[in-house]
């Protein structure tokens, strides 16, 4: 295929994934705001979503350094400043599939159009009329769409390879980052851990990541650190987890090799990283910290990103036989 | 009452004398439109207002969209569509056929002399500035010999009619006609909601067309090509106003659609880059302008185009439908010579007529046009889409005056017509059904062969009593039918 | 006169660029006044093809390189056995209209100095006098347009060259072709290479082509006020310089370049 419609297929599901995590941010944002204040020792909830979705400076920017609820939610879902938005990451989502329109079925692009059409009628109605967890659901619900239409109608061919490494890739990136807020910024003091609070920002973040029942149904009630970062980075079982997230890149990359007969960087990077994971102990992590543990995956990850890109999507020129994989 | 529904589609105050209503002669119904006026009389009211609305709902879901020149703000705006088909006879349509099929040979075959030759222009049947020093005359492909001998590939024939045997050509599209994905959709969604319509009258698909277009690419492929030959269609990218007519067409014949930066040029071919690496491309058909096509051989600011095309092209590495400089064909004062060319190519008369054309540039002719602007349709020679014209009868003194100065200045850029009474269809409006004007663009594929799709675009003007039938200027569009015997 | 041609153009980028594409016209025709003993267009790192003669009879090729590259040198080496024809443009094999040649082009519009030039040239000549039209009007923009190198840019006009008085061969080739086109009288671009016998001239020249009723195209050199004789080599030809360029190209990637032409000319009697 075309690598300019790889491409677009590539970002066009990483946008879309990204936009239902801003909506997932949002979510935790929601019911963590609705807890009482827990304190001077902390940020503003709110603050740290921001920092989280990785847009700190553009929000401070415009919002200036107080951080209000509505501020937050503008920023972090209408506003077309920020390239990360539920609506820009929806029309850029659009735009990569309209460029690309004749590799969409038209039940993925009935998905992806109709929730760019939606979006603009909701932007039109009053403010007041839009109620965060009502958008955060709808953002939710058109990403399942979108996925749902892309598994039931989409060849299984590479085109499907390239949008599920764009969906994973971001998926993994996106986990390791709501990991990171609510570890290493929600609760920057560790006499917190285990409280009330702490327990309610664990079910929080399970939540927002739909996995508050599965989460129970694999571990019992009990929340600990170690049984949540287990959860979300070591159990493929998970479709959130990190490994989880790998393991569906390393299938679909190796569906490429397969099918186009070579191999490019990606698959040894991979190959390296998966092994790591894969034999990984949760206290392998916590010895090395979560947080520097999950800065080195977003880091290897997106090198991982950069591979793919090089290899099948930036269009060589060079005249090439094939190798056998 | 719902029996007057379509006969009041009769009276509108138009019947203006003169003017020819496809569906009604007098009291009575035409043959052709028998059917769906029983149909029209049978549906209560409700139900094809509520029908109409699903109609766009649909349209607009689908996403065909039709930016307007000039407008600015939403650039996604939809293109009106009538339910109420436009409907010919089979006997009706074999003569269409077969006067557009002559003109799509004449105008290749002229094509082709102009680039080698030159004899019509030797004949002294076309002056030879019209064709050598004409805009749209391409030096660069003087003496290339494109498979088949084929430039035009898609020929898009705009036609009015006046009376029941009584059709005129209003201007030959050689270069890259649109529209045919309006003619498909509109076929698409009228047969999701009316099929109980197509399932009583036999009426003439038109799904074929992707079909044959890939099929009429694949058979004018270089003599280079060795193996099934791969066409792409080459767009200038999703922020063009037909964007979504070159995603559809590529979707529906099952070739790539490209930009130019997905080509390159190396050796003696073109190239695209896809994800295994570099694959050969035989046949281009292109939506961009000659000038954008390759910044080495044309304008060298172009971003649009893939540099050292040309240079594939004219060693015979690719084939480029529309054939580069096929422009020289529909130029409005090249027109006026069509029914010679017929003449001179095929020995024949032509079947379809010319509307009567005076050039602006002889001074006789300019004369009669300033003398009659008011009665009278001037156009652009260059212009398209409507942009630019004077419509005599409907513009004020102060256009007129303006317009007639405009002429003056530049005399051999216009050129005048008579104002045509276009025929009248029947077409909802917010009070009912009204007769609205209408013009047809049937779509003409020559490759080895020479293929007339059943069916086309019909263009209608939403505006009472307007002849101006352009999307562009607030126009609609409209499924064509042709019934079988 | 039998000339060897050794001409290198060589482009230098400041940072590479990924690709890097051109159209050349770089190989003469065999003509009534030259032959073409042997000629190469040759250029490291880079695949050539798409060749084609076109309808005014140049031979036209693409040249592509795949970078990253930084440099890239085209190098022309070829011998011409010429004899003098007073310019005239004899077998030269070509199927375009003259006509054609008539179409103007931003760098040979009309200004009210070139018409005011071309009535004073043909005050006194008749109409039917063709040739003599012709020279009139290279002579004239000669007396017009001085000769002084660097005193234009690549895309100074005809009517900006005469307005300031100066200009280079291509700004004396553009004035006479718009004159010329003035006059009714079909005309073009011709680039080529001209032998000066060592003392520093222009080794790679421009000059123009106007048709002259029976005798077809001559080519009149309005910088050195003649007609192009055993000392030219004709390349090729345009509706003007940049139509006629020897090389067209881009660079795909961005950086700036710099490019350093030199052409060495030898003669055996």
């Amino acid at each position: 295929m075309l690598s300019r419609t790889a491409e677009n297929l590539y970002w066009l599901a990483r946008y879309m994934e990204r936009a239902e995590t801003m909506a997932r941010l949002l979510e935790v944002g929601y019911r963590m705001a609705l807890m009482p204040s827990a304190g001077e020792g902390y940020r503003n909830e709110w603050a740290s979503l921001v920092a989280a979705a990785g847009s700190a400076a553009g929000f401070e920017a415009k919002f200036g350094e107080e951080v209000r609820q509505r501020d937050v939610e503008t920023w972090l879902f209408f506003d077309r400043e920020n390239p990360s938005s539920v609506v820009s990451c929806i029309e850029t989502a659009r735009q990569n599939g309209r460029a690309v329109r004749t590799a969409l079925t038209s039940e993925m692009w009935d998905a992806l159009n109709g929730a760019y059409l939606e979006l603009r009628e909701i932007e039109r109605r009053p403010r007041s009329a839009a109620h965060l967890p009502q958008l955060c659901d709808w953002t939710k619900r058109h990403g399942a769409q979108l996925r749902g239409a892309t598994e039931g109608t989409h060849l299984q061919n590479d085109g499907f390879d390239f949008l599920n490494l764009g969906t994973y890739l971001e998926r993994g990136d996106n986990t390791a980052r709501l990991l990171d807020v609510k570890y290493y910024v929600l609760l920057p003091t560790t006499d917190m851990v285990g409280g009330s609070i702490d327990t309610y920002q664990w079910t929080t973040l399970l939540r927002a990541l739909s996995a508050y029942r599965a989460f129970h149904w694999s571990y019992g009630g009990e929340y600990s650190p170690r049984k949540i970062a287990h959860f979300l980075i070591l159990n493929r079982a998970c479709p959130r987890s990190l490994l989880h997230c790998q393991e569906k890149v390393g299938e679909h990359l190796g569906r490429l090799a397969q099918a186009y007969g070579r191999r490019i960087i990606a698959h040894d990077r991979l190959g390296v990283m998966l092994g790591e994971l894969a034999e990984a102990r949760v206290q392998d992590i916590i010895d090395e910290g979560l947080h520097e543990f999950l800065t080195r995956f977003i880091y290897q990850n997106a090198a991982l990103g950069q591979d793919v890109a090089d290899g099948y999507l930036s269009g060589s020129t060079t005249m090439r036989l094939p190798t056998c994989a | 009452m719902l029996a007057s529904s379509a006969r009041e589609a009769r009276r509108g105050g138009e019947a203006a004398i003169g003017i020819f209503n496809e569906m009604f002669d007098g009291e009575k119904v035409r043959p052709a439109y028998a059917g769906l006026v029983d149909w029209v009389e049978r549906t209560p009211r409700e139900v094809l207002e509520q029908k109409k609305q699903e109609a766009e709902a649909l349209f607009r879901r689908i996403g065909i969209t039709f930016a307007v020149y000039g407008e600015g703000g939403d650039t996604e705006r939809l293109i009106p569509f009538d339910m109420m088909p436009r409907v010919f006879t089979e006997r009706e349509w074999r003569r269409l056929e077969r006067g557009v099929k002559q003109r799509a040979r004449a105008l290749n075959a002229f094509l082709w002399d102009v680039y080698h030759r030159a004899e019509i222009v030797r004949a002294g049947v076309v002056p030879a500035d019209l064709v050598f020093r004409n805009e749209a005359y391409e030096p660069a492909v003087v003496g290339i010999d494109p498979p088949g001998r084929v430039y035009s590939h898609i020929v898009g024939i705009d036609l009015v009619r006046t009376g029941p045997e009584d059709f005129f050509v209003l201007e030959d599209n050689c270069r890259t006609p649109s529209g045919v994905s309006y003619m498909l959709e509109n076929r698409e969604i009228m047969m999701r909601m009316f099929p109980e319509l197509f399932r009583s009258t036999r009426i003439a698909p038109v799904d074929d067309y992707p079909e044959r277009l890939r099929r009429t690419l694949a058979s004018v492929a270089s003599p280079k090509c060795d193996g099934e030959p791969v066409s792409v269609i080459l767009s200038p990218g999703a922020f063009n106003s037909a964007y979504y007519e070159h995603s559809f067409l590529a979707d529906q014949m099952g070739v790539e659609l490209v930009e130019g930066q997905d080509l390159f040029v190396q050796g003696d071919f073109v190239y695209m880059r896809t994800t295994e690496g570099p694959k050969r491309v035989d046949v281009i058909y292109r939506r961009i302008d000659d000038a954008f096509l390759d910044p080495l051989c044309f304008r060298p600011d172009s971003m649009l185009g893939v540099p050292g095309l040309m240079n594939v092209y004219r060693s015979g590495g690719v084939t480029i439908c529309s054939a580069p400089g096929s422009g020289v064909a529909d130029d409005k004062a090249v027109y006026t010579y069509v029914p010679e060319m017929i003449r001179f190519y095929l020995g024949e008369t032509a079947i379809l007529k010319n509307v009567h054309t005076w050039k602006c540039a002889d001074p006789e002719d300019r004369k009669h046009v300033l003398a009659n602007l008011e009665d009278l349709v001037v156009k652009e020679v260059h212009g398209s889409g409507g942009y630019g014209m004077l419509v005599g009868p409907r513009s004020s003194k102060e256009q007129i005056a303006a317009y007639a100065e405009r002429i003056k200045a530049n005399p051999s850029d216009f050129i005048a017509q008579p104002t045509l009474a276009l025929s009248t269809c029947p077409t909802f409006v917010a009070e009912g059904l009204a007769p609205r004007h209408v013009d047809l663009r049937p779509y003409c594929l020559v490759g080895r062969e020479v293929h007339l799709c059943p069916g086309g675009l019909t263009r209608v003007a939403l505006t009472e009593g307007s002849l101006v039938v352009n999307s562009s200027q607030g126009g609609g569009v409209k499924d064509t039918w042709v019934l079988a015997d | 006169m039998r000339l060897s041609v050794r001409h290198t153009t060589l482009y230098e980028f400041a940072a590479p660029v990924r690709f890097v594409a051109q159209s050349h016209r770089l190989t003469p025709a065999s003509s009534g006044g030259q032959t073409v003993l042997d000629w190469q267009v040759s250029a490291e790192g880079a695949v050539f093809g798409s060749a084609f003669v076109d309808g005014a009879g140049d031979a036209v090729s693409t040249m592509t390189v795949q970078g990253p590259v930084e440099r890239i040198a085209v190098l022309v080496e070829g011998t011409v056995e010429t004899t003098d024809t007073t310019g005239v443009l004899r077998d030269h094999r070509e199927t375009i209209s003259p006509r054609v040649y008539l179409r103007p082009t931003r760098a040979i519009e009309l200004s009210r100095g070139l018409l005011e030039l071309r009535d004073a040239a043909l005050a006194r000549v008749a109409a039917d006098r063709a040739l003599e039209r012709a020279h009139r009007l290279a002579g004239a923009v000669a007396d017009a347009i001085a000769y002084v190198p660097g005193a234009t840019h690549a895309h100074t006009t005809a009517g900006e060259a005469l307005e300031q008085g100066e200009g280079v061969c291509q700004d004396l080739a553009h004035a006479l072709i718009a004159v010329a086109h003035a006059s009714g009288i079909p005309a073009r671009y011709v680039t080529g290479y001209l032998f000066t016998g060592g003392d520093a001239g222009e080794a790679a020249h421009a000059w123009a082509e106007l048709n002259v009723g029976d005798l077809g195209w001559v080519g009149f050199d309005p910088a050195n006020r003649c007609c192009p004789d055993a000392r030219y080599i004709r390349l090729g030809s345009g509706r003007d310089a940049r139509d006629a360029a020897p090389i067209r190209g881009v660079a795909r990637g961005g950086a700036a370049e710099a490019m350093d032409v030199s052409v060495l000319i030898d003669a055996q009697q």
